[in-house]
């Protein structure tokens, strides 16, 4: 840990020094043994082996979400499959998931990214971590997994669900750090309130890492309020890692981007042009030394900026302000990314409702409800008993199975979900106002 | 066997009063009507003078409705009157999805109910008839 430790409090000059040399070794790496990349560099005219400033990496192109599909399962990888230890896929499993795999390299400084964010709580082996992100392909429960044996401190592989145990858990296990989406440590708070407890003096909790959904400061002054805790927000994506690209330290200013593992650029969603620290746009990460799933230029999508000077905690890495939304349409719902595309297509293999449907996305209490509206059609025989019944279940079903979000269906009259200038209003999102 | 007029509706306040002014527009005249409801929707199953002509009427004005071909039968108005009558289709294997009354008058009454008759349909109606039932035509309700 000490020497790890200097990393974090390097002179940036240093460290920019260290990324240049990640970057030179990624780009190379990625069009030696990524035919993806070849033909991407080679198009765009991207010498990678004329790299010798940070700036040069604006040179090159883009790579985004969809690229990562095509090559799906294993075009992206730039080590021999058996080199691979680890596989996770992001959410969406109607054949459009985006695989990230990982060395026993990877899986290494993977741990110790989401490790620096227990460390930066205060935490190590004097603490009992409970994770309950979902254990799986999601990268947030094994991520956080894996940073908190980094960290050394006692690890609860709970997961997700099953409320009432992980109140039982955090009274009787004394779990110091909490692990989760904050939605959900809402909703344990909530739970425990309502048996009675107080979360602040029952549980022994000093920090909750929250990451996974945006999540605003009024919610994070009421989680604190309730847990008598302290908030980190932690931000990743399969696509680059997962969990603990980028963390919080007490400060609570902004999150410590790992830059010994990932390079970070501010860019006009629009022009593509790289932008001053300070300025919002869309973040573009690359990896430094990933082995089996490089990134160069990776478009997350993700709102944010990079906030200009040192954080008052003394660590020299550069911080990403917390998320500000997204330029594409991705939902998340209770941790879960979903694309309205993934549910358009479930939608269309169904002849019994007719393409105008609508999602509304509400709350209770603190966790997400999805509805879907849909509208039967005229040839859809209706008249039979359980037919409405039936086929709402089959529609739930489908969609749970490709979104891993459970989804309450509800048909409705035809022309009650309202049409805008011909095209619907897909998604109906009501989660911030009853908050 | 008769047609029946079924209208999908959300469960919602004044619905059902518009779907019945929408009708008495069309110059519908109804004989019976039944709702099968759940919180959100409920499924109404009416019994008219021109199914057919009900059903454009409403789809023109946004109704998601189907005409359904049920049967009509006419049973003893007496205790057990109905209870025999479902012996009989259950001795003949023929389910019976749902029912409702549709109306009694002296000594006999009227019941709906969507079975699904067999291929051989005359000969299930025979031996409904030799039972001491009677199937009605559309004409004869």
């Amino acid at each position: 840990m000490e020497e790890r430790d200097d990393v974090l409090h390097m002179p940036h000059d240093q460290i920019e020094a260290m990324q240049l040399e990640g970057i030179k070794k990624t780009v190379v790496a990625c069009y030696e043994n990524v035919p993806f990349y070849k033909k991407s560099f080679d198009e765009a005219g991207f010498d990678p082996y004329s790299v010798s400033s940070l700036e040069d990496l604006s040179r090159a192109p883009f790579v985004c979400k969809q690229d990562l599909r095509d090559e799906y399962p294993f075009g992206m990888l730039a080590v021999p499959r058996e080199d691979v230890r680890e596989i996770h896929m992001s959410s969406g499993t109607t054949g459009v998931a985006t695989v990230g795999a990982y060395t026993e390299h990877d899986l290494k400084f993977w741990a110790e990214c989401f490790g620096r964010g227990i460390a930066y709580a205060g935490g190590g082996r004097s603490d009992v971590v409970q994770i309950c992100y979902g254990y799986g392909l999601f990268t947030g429960g094994l991520g956080a997994h894996y940073g908190s044996l980094f960290s050394g401190a006692t690890t609860i592989p709970i997961s997700a669900g099953n409320t009432e145990r992980q109140i039982r858990v955090l009274r009787e296990m004394g779990s110091t750090i909490l692990c989760c989406t904050p939605s959900y440590a809402m909703h344990i708070a909530d739970t425990a309130i309502a048996m009675g407890l107080d979360p602040a003096r029952d549980f022994h909790l000093r920090a909750g890492i929250h990451g996974a959904e945006a999540f605003s400061d009024n919610f994070r002054a009421e989680l604190e309020r309730k847990f008598d805790y302290k908030v980190l927000d932690v931000y990743g994506l399969t696509e680059t890692m997962g969990p603990g690209v980028a963390v919080e330290c007490m400060e609570q200013d902004g999150l410590h981007i790992a830059e010994d593992h990932f390079y970070c650029e501010i860019i006009d969603p629009a022009t593509g042009e790289v932008l001053p620290d300070g300025e919002w746009g869309e973040l573009v990460i690359t990896t430094l030394d990933r082995e089996a799933s490089p990134v160069v230029r990776y478009r997350t999508r993700d709102i944010t900026r990079i906030i200009p000077g040192e954080c008052a905690c003394g660590r020299t890495h550069r911080r990403i302000d917390r998320l500000h939304g997204r330029t594409d349409d991705m939902l998340i719902i209770r941790g879960v990314n979903v694309f309205p595309s993934q549910i358009e297509q479930v939608m269309e293999t169904f002849d019994e409702v007719s393409s105008w449907y609508q999602i509304e996305l509400t709350t209770k209490g603190h966790l997400d409800v999805v509805t879907l509206k849909a509208e039967v059609n005229p040839d859809f025989d209706f008249d039979s008993t359980g037919a409405i019944e039936q086929l709402q279940g089959r529609i739930s079903a489908e969609l749970k199975a490709a979104l891993s979000v459970g989804v309450r269906v509800r048909l409705v009259e035809p022309m009650s979900i309202p049409r805008s200038e011909g095209k619907a209003k897909r998604v109906i999102d009501l989660r911030g106002e009853n908050q | 066997m008769v047609d029946q007029l079924t209208v999908f509706l959300e469960n919602a306040e004044g619905r059902l009063a518009k779907l019945c002014r929408s009708l008495a527009d069309a110059d519908v005249d109804m004989l019976a009507l039944t709702i099968a409801d759940t919180t959100d929707y409920g499924v109404v199953r009416i019994i008219c003078d021109d199914a057919t002509r009900a059903r454009d009427a409403l789809a023109e004005k946004g109704y998601r409705a189907m005409v359904t071909k049920v049967a009509a039968f006419e049973v003893p108005n007496r205790p057990g009157g109905l209870a025999d009558l479902l012996g009989v289709l259950d001795d003949l294997d023929i389910p019976v999805e749902y029912g409702y009354c549709f109306s009694t008058s002296g000594d006999r009454a009227v019941d709906i109910l969507k079975v699904k008759l067999p291929d051989e349909t005359t000969r299930a109606v025979e031996a409904i008839e030799a039972a001491g039932f009677k199937v009605l035509s559309q004409e004869e309700l």
